[in-house]
């Protein structure tokens, strides 16, 4: 049976996660402004940004190594990171939305006994979460690799906080349906797995898509930069150099695409049992077969002349569109069998 | 590569169609009705195969193409790997300091004892390492350069084979998946079945409501079996108000006869528990009601007697069913033709304007409501019918005598009379019916297997780093203190930790601290390499 006051307290911290949310993201986003005015003030002493944080970068390599090269020994020494209490700030309020988010997933599966992505409500609910605890892995990655310069990845934060609370509240919104047993259709341990793969997906396709759109943003900046008419964003001043996105958001879904893979084999293999058919074209069938082709377009053009980097990049921003389509759409506008997702 | 990149994106652009339009394959029905509704556009999205996408000229030519091309990629890979696999790292490039990452420092130790540390280092990372020594022919390259005096010594290491090998291990398993997926098409049958409590039907051909099959498919190979539904065991949500007849169990329990012998086996078939006949599978795709309608024509005679099954069209299982009578006799002797049409409604209410509809999808209030037509069925006309529906374009419908068209309203249990002695409709009682799917898919095993490899394959042609390492040792060999070492790497790809690595490297050599004396140590190459 279902223990409703349990889903209750479940709504009660989601909401006390998103209030959170939202200060962080504040906090986050004067943390770049503030480090956007301070490169434009470096700039005015000759350095740019993007190169303060190389050889910040590279000082710090030779700190931890002991073996400092000839070439690299010339370096000046590394400048002092700059102290970032809003980003501090920020991240001890993630820390707590997430940890409240948290809270909120896991009363949630109490109260219905079974795990949290039975509807679209629920996934929405437990994929963003994801992208939460990604972010803070990340974070934590970072921080022992040793923080200061382009190894901190706080800049990722308001680019992290804002889809969060995007997804909860339009989860919220449109998809909130109670706390529920499961209709016999979805009671299967194929559920379990199949649907978890998919949102292990399409969180790490939403972390992607943030560090895409920060690299393609950068590289414009970049350009204008070396064309002398430095105008754009002054927190863009603050991140990574495109080519540092570049990779991490390859990392991102490179890891994506080998989710979406297995979500369209566990998918198939949960087909088989319960449609009798491994594939049948079912529009959701379909859709994840695009967006697993796109990202494999993706892929491959990171490898073909002429299409690396910015050009491969759209092609992942297309690959994430597909993600919120098949989410977005055809859950909910196109009849097939999984139509019955509970909306 | 190129060609590969535009097939692709041709394949993610050709599958767009299939989920806009309805398909044949998935919902035949849709299909009828879209091409009803537009008339104009429908002969020309048939001439495009829009209805059927994926079996459509054009989509085939997309993959088709797609795999020949990946097939002429991959083979010449194929063989440029296997000659790589087996050959020797690479030989260590003159200038070590143009490589994306170069460290250069002093070590304590003999160059050879150093060497030896790197060596075992490097294996223990899972590198391949030639070791060349002054001695070696091989060493020639930059070695040859130092000065005589001073002995140099190279390491050159690769590992990451695995990479490429992932990656042809990917490519071709998905020439396998392809191959799996069109012998389930060729060799593959499915029937579909619809049966009320107490009821069985034998799985062969003839025995299916609707049957087809694949090009190659040995019909004559269906297992032999039979099967009878006990019980349709279903229940809806009736406790949360919110959820409120959302469907909570549905089962049906049945008696399996598979083997020769005839030994009957009790089995429970729920929507994600489909039961085994051999390679064949029987799963649960729908239930519905089945009154019971006993029906006496004018003359008294019993003209139908059983479950008549309703096919649910909502939710609450507001179903829609017929009963069609092509040999009832009328109280003065003359043949007539009978049909009926309605609904059944298994907790009847009445909606807002006075329509009754179904409030609830069990059995709460059963009502079945009909209207009654004579006249010519049009069974005789050759043209297969559905059991489901009533062509009422040679029928006329039987009014209650005062105008208005007769309806008839029943409870289990209850009769009706039908006006001017044309007979009595009884409903006896309520069944529930199952409809079962019978399916083989012959090369499913193997689609799953070859589609484990590619997701295998990919994951390590992603995540496995492809590096080459070299190291070059300049001193003494033997008692001397000290030497100079120089330490590079490369990357195939984009791989971020290789700094990390090439500083794993250098971690493990004992150093020293630059001092003026050692900088009079040699080194192998001019410092003034123009960059
Ligand atoms: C069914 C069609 C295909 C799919 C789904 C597909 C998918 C992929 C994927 C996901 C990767 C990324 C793995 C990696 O980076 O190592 C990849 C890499 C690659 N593919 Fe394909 N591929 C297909 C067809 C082809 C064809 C026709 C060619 C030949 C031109 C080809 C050549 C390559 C090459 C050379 C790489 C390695 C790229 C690199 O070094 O990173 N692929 N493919």
């Amino acid at each position: 049976m279902i223990d409703e006051h349990l889903a209750g307290t479940s709504n009660l911290l989601l909401y006390s996660a998103m209030a959170s949310y939202l200060l962080s993201l504040i906090a986050y986003a004067a943390d770049l402004a503030g480090g956007g005015r301070e490169a434009k003030a470096q700039q005015g002493r000759g350095h740019t940004a993007a190169q303060l944080t190389t050889s910040q970068r590279r000082g710090a390599q030779e700190h931890a190594s002991p073996t400092g090269s000839a070439t690299t020994t010339t370096l000046t020494a590394p400048a002092p990171p700059r102290r970032r209490r809003a980003a501090a700030v920020g991240t001890a309020l993630f820390v707590l939305a997430a940890l409240l988010h948290t809270g909120s997933v896991l009363t949630r599966a109490l109260s219905v006994h079974r795990v949290p992505w039975g509807n679209m409500f629920e996934f929405a609910l437990t994929g963003s979460l994801v992208v939460a605890l990604g972010y803070l892995v990340a974070l934590a990655r970072a921080q022992r690799a040793g923080l200061g310069g382009g190894r901190d990845a706080r800049y990722l934060g308001t680019f992290v906080a804002g889809p969060v609370l995007l997804t909860l509240g339009l989860a919220l919104q449109r998809f909130y349906v109670e706390a529920a047993q499961l209709v016999p259709a979805l009671d299967s341990y194929w559920l379990v797995i199949h649907v978890f793969v998919a949102i292990l997906a399409s969180a790490l396709s939403t972390l992607g898509f943030s560090a895409t759109i920060l690299q393609l943003l950068q590289t414009r900046q970049q350009r204008k930069d070396d064309s002398g008419q430095s105008r754009g964003a002054t927190f863009m001043q603050a991140l990574p150099r495109p080519a540092e996105l570049e990779q991490t958001a390859f990392r991102l879904n490179a890891i994506g695409f080998v989710m979406w893979t297995f979500t369209l084999i566990a998918g198939a293999v949960w087909a088989q049992v319960a449609w009798n058919r491994y594939w049948n074209w079912d529009s959701k069938e379909v859709w994840t077969f695009i967006i697993w082709v796109v990202y494999a377009c993706y892929l491959h053009a990171r490898a073909t002349r002429g299409w690396s980097g910015h050009r491969a990049a759209w092609l992942s921003l297309l690959g994430y569109a597909c993600v919120l389509f098949n989410y977005l759409i055809v859950n909910v506008f196109f009849p097939g069998l999984h139509s019955y997702a509970g909306v | 590569m190129r060609t590969a990149l535009l097939l692709l994106m041709l394949l993610a652009v050709a599958a767009v169609p299939g989920s806009l339009f309805p398909q044949v394959n998935v919902d035949p029905s849709r299909v009828a009705q879209y091409i009803a509704v537009h008339g104009t556009a429908a002969p020309w999205l048939q001439r495009f195969q829009v209805f059927h996408v994926y079996s459509s000229v054009w989509f085939s030519a997309v993959y088709l193409l797609l795999f020949i091309s990946l097939i002429g990629c991959v083979l010449p890979r194929v063989r440029r790997h296997w000659i790589a696999l087996r050959s020797a790292p690479p030989s260590t490039p003159r200038n070590l300091s143009r490589l994306p990452e170069h460290r250069e420092f002093f070590a304590a130790g003999a160059a050879d004892a150093v060497a030896a540390v790197v060596h075992t280092h490097l294996r223990r990372h899972r590198f391949r390492v030639i070791l060349s020594t002054p001695g070696d022919s091989s060493s020639s390259t930059g070695g040859g350069r130092a000065s005589s005096s001073t002995p140099v010594l190279t390491l050159a290491a690769e590992r990451g084979h695995l990479r490429e090998s992932g990656n042809l291990v990917f490519h071709l398993s998905l020439v396998g998946l392809l191959l799996a997926l069109a012998a389930g098409s060729l060799y593959s049958y499915s029937g579909q079945k619809l049966l009320v409590e107490g009821q069985s039907f034998t799985g062969s051909a003839p025995g299916f409501d609707s049957f087809t099959s694949g090009a190659w498919a040995d019909i004559a190979d269906l297992p032999p079996f039979a099967l009878m539904l006990q019980r349709m065991d279903v229940s809806f949500e009736t406790q949360q108000r919110s959820q409120m007849g959302q469907p909570r169990r549905f089962a049906a329990d049945v008696l399996l006869t598979a083997d020769a012998a005839g030994n009957e086996k009790k089995e429970r078939i729920e929507v994600n528990h489909p039961a085994k006949v051999g390679a064949t599978q029987v799963s649960l795709s729908g239930n519905g009601y089945a009154p019971v309608i006993a029906l006496r024509d004018g003359s008294g005679q019993l003209v139908q007697e059983g479950p008549v099954p309703f096919l649910p069209q909502t939710s609450n299982y507001d179903s829609t069913g017929v009963v069609k009578v092509p040999d009832a006799v009328r109280a003065d002797g003359t043949p007539e033709q009978l049909g009926l049409q309605g609904v059944f409604l298994p907790s009847a209410t009445l909606d807002p304007s006075g329509r009754p509809v179904s409030g609830f999808p069990d059995l709460g209030n059963p009502v079945l409501v009909m209207s009654v037509y004579t006249g010519d069925l049009g069974l005789g006309s050759g043209v297969p019918q559905s059991v489901y529906e009533l062509d009422t374009t040679r029928l006329r419908q039987v009014d209650d005598g005062q105008g208005r068209p007769y309806v008839l309203q029943l409870r289990p249990g209850e009769t009706a009379v039908l006006p001017d002695g044309a007979g009595t409709v009884t409903m006896e009682s309520v069944k529930r019916f199952a409809s079962l799917d019978v399916r083989s898919t012959p090369g499913q095993r193997a689609a799953l297997i070859f589609a484990l490899l590619a997701a295998a394959g990919l994951a390590l042609s992603l995540f496995i780093p492809r590096r080459r390492v070299w190291a070059r040792i300049t001193g003494a060999v033997g008692t001397s203190e000290h030497c100079r070492v120089e330490v590079a790497g490369l990357s195939r790809g984009s791989d971020s930790a290789l700094a990390d690595e090439v500083d794993r490297v250098c971690a493990a050599i004992p150093t020293v601290a630059p001092t003026a004396e050692l900088a009079l140590l040699p080194s192998p190459l001019p410092q003034q390499t123009p960059r």
